[in-house]
């Protein structure tokens, strides 16, 4: 079977210009700050690791910003998110303090999960962010619970799960999936196709054409987006949310992006070709919309410099941080 | 003798097994082009092709019933799961399935395959990547559960696990992948159920498995400087358990220490506590039987606090310092 990743006829169009009229352009500028702090911090996450500063591993999000930044902004205060390893960028869009987070990805007493978690651990619960997972699927079923909370609660709030490609082949997507249909679920179920499980090729792992259409097999709605079209991300997603805070149930919304770094640590990227990675930095999702919103070249690099430097205060407050003392290793276990 | 890495010597086994018998194919995530999470597999899919070197998508319950339903029709499948931590989705294939599939149809078939698997923390890979799961599988009857501590041991117990008729969980360690030794080039095969005398002793015996037996042997070397002589047995087969080793070695030095990475509660090593206990080898005993094994939580990020979680060389030095000195 053949696989074309960008079907223009059959993916979701959005209509830009009603979108950035709409949203503002001062609104969208912000956009363009926080992918770049997305960026700037997997870029310093990758070289505090080049440099034997952190140890563990890290999965980077980078050329994935878009889909963190567009699904953020269509969720609204009080709803909660479940994402997944890959899950700095959907933390930061989340609007968790980047100090926080980089504390927590060295390891530090201050970070948001005091050093017990990791990078594939961030949680930032008081923001009613669930959690990332090292689990691929983990969080998909949680998205049930939530769900069913959120209805007998009858509050107006919404489930954000975000997971990737390879996650929706676990059977646990295929049971929650059903639940959280049959029970109308308040969830929006986000799918982050990058291309690649590791390295599984989406082409290798399916023989459906878009991972939304097995949206069909629960009777829900599905609709696949451009997840380089920070605006696409966004429509999409809000549409998503506001028919599941309208009772509607859950919705299957795939964004298809690129993952231009390696899977984790250590990848010699066997599996891809340069030229492939080439051509969808081609399609760099913070440059579309700086684009799309006239920036000047001068404007874009201050902004640069200014995520950039953020993240440079994050990594002095992580430094400055206590590690956790050894004291307190058995602390947390139980309630 | 060659010296080759604990995972080469897997390679090797996996590499020799493929070449002599075509009923022989692995399964796994990531095993073809990209080698395997921990390189076992690098190469192998260049060799055997992509017929005998299945890479699937992210689905442990599948791979497990994969390697099931192959093994009852006439193959020996060589599973892989990327990290330990994600056997708990192959679970009920393993434990309601594998294990009893050749006891329910009243010992008329059989399930002849491995399930290869990296447990083990010292990564910073955290509590979802970490996991010593072992004693959940030795806990059913059904399977055997074979742990790995040397290259020697790794390439000939992989070896006799494939040529096993039953399901074998085949627990490796992280940690082990890049230690050295010698490994004969041609097939051999370590016996499965033979516990290993590794080093021996007269004054305490130390049970140890996997990263454990390296551990405790750094920490004999350096209580032999203090004049404690340790005996060490590595048991290498969890299940089915040959006992008789070890309750021999408490019977000739009256101590006895053991040590896993696995949380300590409801570990392995309760298990080889009570064999002693229920054994005539309980009144050789000179002292109390005691126990290392890692700390009542999941494994942390932070560095430190990961490796203050489970028992370390310095862990088993003071132990079997403590044990040696201990007057009845
Ligand atoms: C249950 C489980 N199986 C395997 C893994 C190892 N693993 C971690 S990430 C990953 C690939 C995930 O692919 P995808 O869901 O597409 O997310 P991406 O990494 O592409 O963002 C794999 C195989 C895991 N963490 N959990
Ligand atoms: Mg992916």
């Amino acid at each position: 079977m053949e696989w074309t990743t960008l079907v223009e006829s059959e993916i979701f169009q959005p209509d830009h210009r009603q979108l950035i009229e709409e949203l503002g352009e001062t609104r969208l500028r912000e956009w363009v700050l926080e992918m770049n702090i997305i960026r700037a911090f997997e870029e310093k996450a990758e070289d505090l690791f080049a440099r034997g500063l952190v140890h563990g591993t890290m999965h980077l999000s980078i050329g994935q910003e878009a889909v963190a930044v567009g699904a953020s902004a269509a969720m609204e205060d009080g709803d909660y998110l479940l994402n997944h390893h890959r899950g700095h960028g959907h933390c930061l869009a989340w609007g968790s303090d980047v100090r926080l987070m980089m504390a927590e990805f060295l390891g530090k007493e201050t970070g948001y999960c005091r050093g017990r978690g990791g990078s594939m651990h961030i949680a930032n619960v008081e923001m009613n962010n669930l959690g990332a997972n090292g689990i691929v699927g983990g969080g998909i079923p949680i998205s049930v619970g939530v769900g069913l909370s959120i209805k007998k609660r009858k509050t107006r709030q919404v489930c954000l799960t975000i997971f990737g490609d390879g996650a929706a082949n676990e059977g646990a997507f295929h049971e929650s999936l059903n639940m959280a249909s049959i029970w109308d679920l308040p969830v929006v179920y986000l799918c982050e196709n990058n291309q690649y499980a590791m390295s599984m090729p989406v082409q290798k792992a399916f023989n459906i054409r878009y991972i939304s259409q097995r949206a069909a097999a629960y009777g829900i709605a599905g609709v696949t987006v451009d997840g380089n079209d920070v605006l696409a991300v966004y429509d999409a997603v809000r549409t998503a949310a506001q028919r599941a805070r309208n009772g509607e149930g859950p919705t299957l919304v795939e964004a298809l992006t690129y993952r231009w770094k390696g899977h984790s640590k250590s990848d010699r990227q066997a599996y891809r070709t340069r030229d492939e990675v080439k051509e969808w930095q081609a399609r760099d999702p913070i440059h579309r919309l700086a684009h799309l919103l006239e920036m000047s070249e001068a404007e874009y690099e201050e902004i640069v410099k200014k995520a950039q430097a953020a993240i440079e205060e994050a990594v002095e407050f992580a430094n400055a941080s206590p590690e956790p003392d050894l004291s307190t290793i058995m602390e947390g276990v139980y309630a | 003798m060659r010296e080759i890495t604990y995972v080469e010597a897997i390679r090797e086994a996996l590499f020799q097994k493929m070449s002599e018998d075509e009923t022989v194919f692995l399964i796994g995530e990531d095993i073809g082009v990209y080698g395997g999470a921990f390189g076992a597999t690098a190469g192998l899919i260049q060799q055997f092709g992509e017929d005998r070197v299945i890479d699937t998508p992210i689905s442990e319950a599948g791979i497990a019933g994969a390697c099931i339903g192959a093994a009852l029709t006439g193959f020996r499948p060589v599973g892989e799961i990327q990290f330990m931590d994600f056997v708990t989705l192959s679970m009920e294939q393993l434990v309601l399935q594998a294990a009893k599939i050749r006891f329910m149809f009243g010992g008329k078939a059989k399930v002849p395959f491995v399930l290869r698997m990296p447990g083990g923390s010292g990564t910073g890979a955290a509590a979802q990547h970490s996991e010593s799961l072992e004693n959940w599988f030795v806990h059913v009857p059904g399977l055997k559960v074979v742990m790995p501590s040397t290259p020697y041991d790794a390439k000939g117990l992989l070896i006799a696990s494939i040529e096993d008729d039953n399901p074998v969980i085949f627990v490796e360690h992280k940690l082990l992948y890049k230690i050295k030794g010698p490994v004969p080039e041609e097939m051999y095969r370590v016996p499965l159920s033979q516990s290993h005398v590794v080093r021996p002793g007269k004054d305490l015996t130390i049970v140890a498995t996997s990263i454990m037996v390296q551990r405790a042997l750094q920490a004999a070397d350096q209580l032999a400087k203090e004049g404690i002589d340790v005996e060490i047995i590595d048991p290498r087969t969890l299940r089915p358990l040959d006992d008789e080793p070890i309750l021999e070695s408490v019977v000739k030095t009256g101590k006895v220490l053991i040590v896993h990475e696995a949380v300590k509660m409801a570990g392995f090593g309760g298990e080889i506590a009570a064999r002693i206990a229920e054994s005539s080898a309980f009144d050789y005993l000179e002292a109390p039987i005691r126990r290392l094994g890692g700390l009542d939580i999941p494994i942390p990020y932070n560095r430190n606090l990961e490796y203050h979680a489970v028992p370390q060389v310095e862990n088993i030095v003071e132990e079997a310092r403590n044990l040696a000195a201990l007057k009845v």
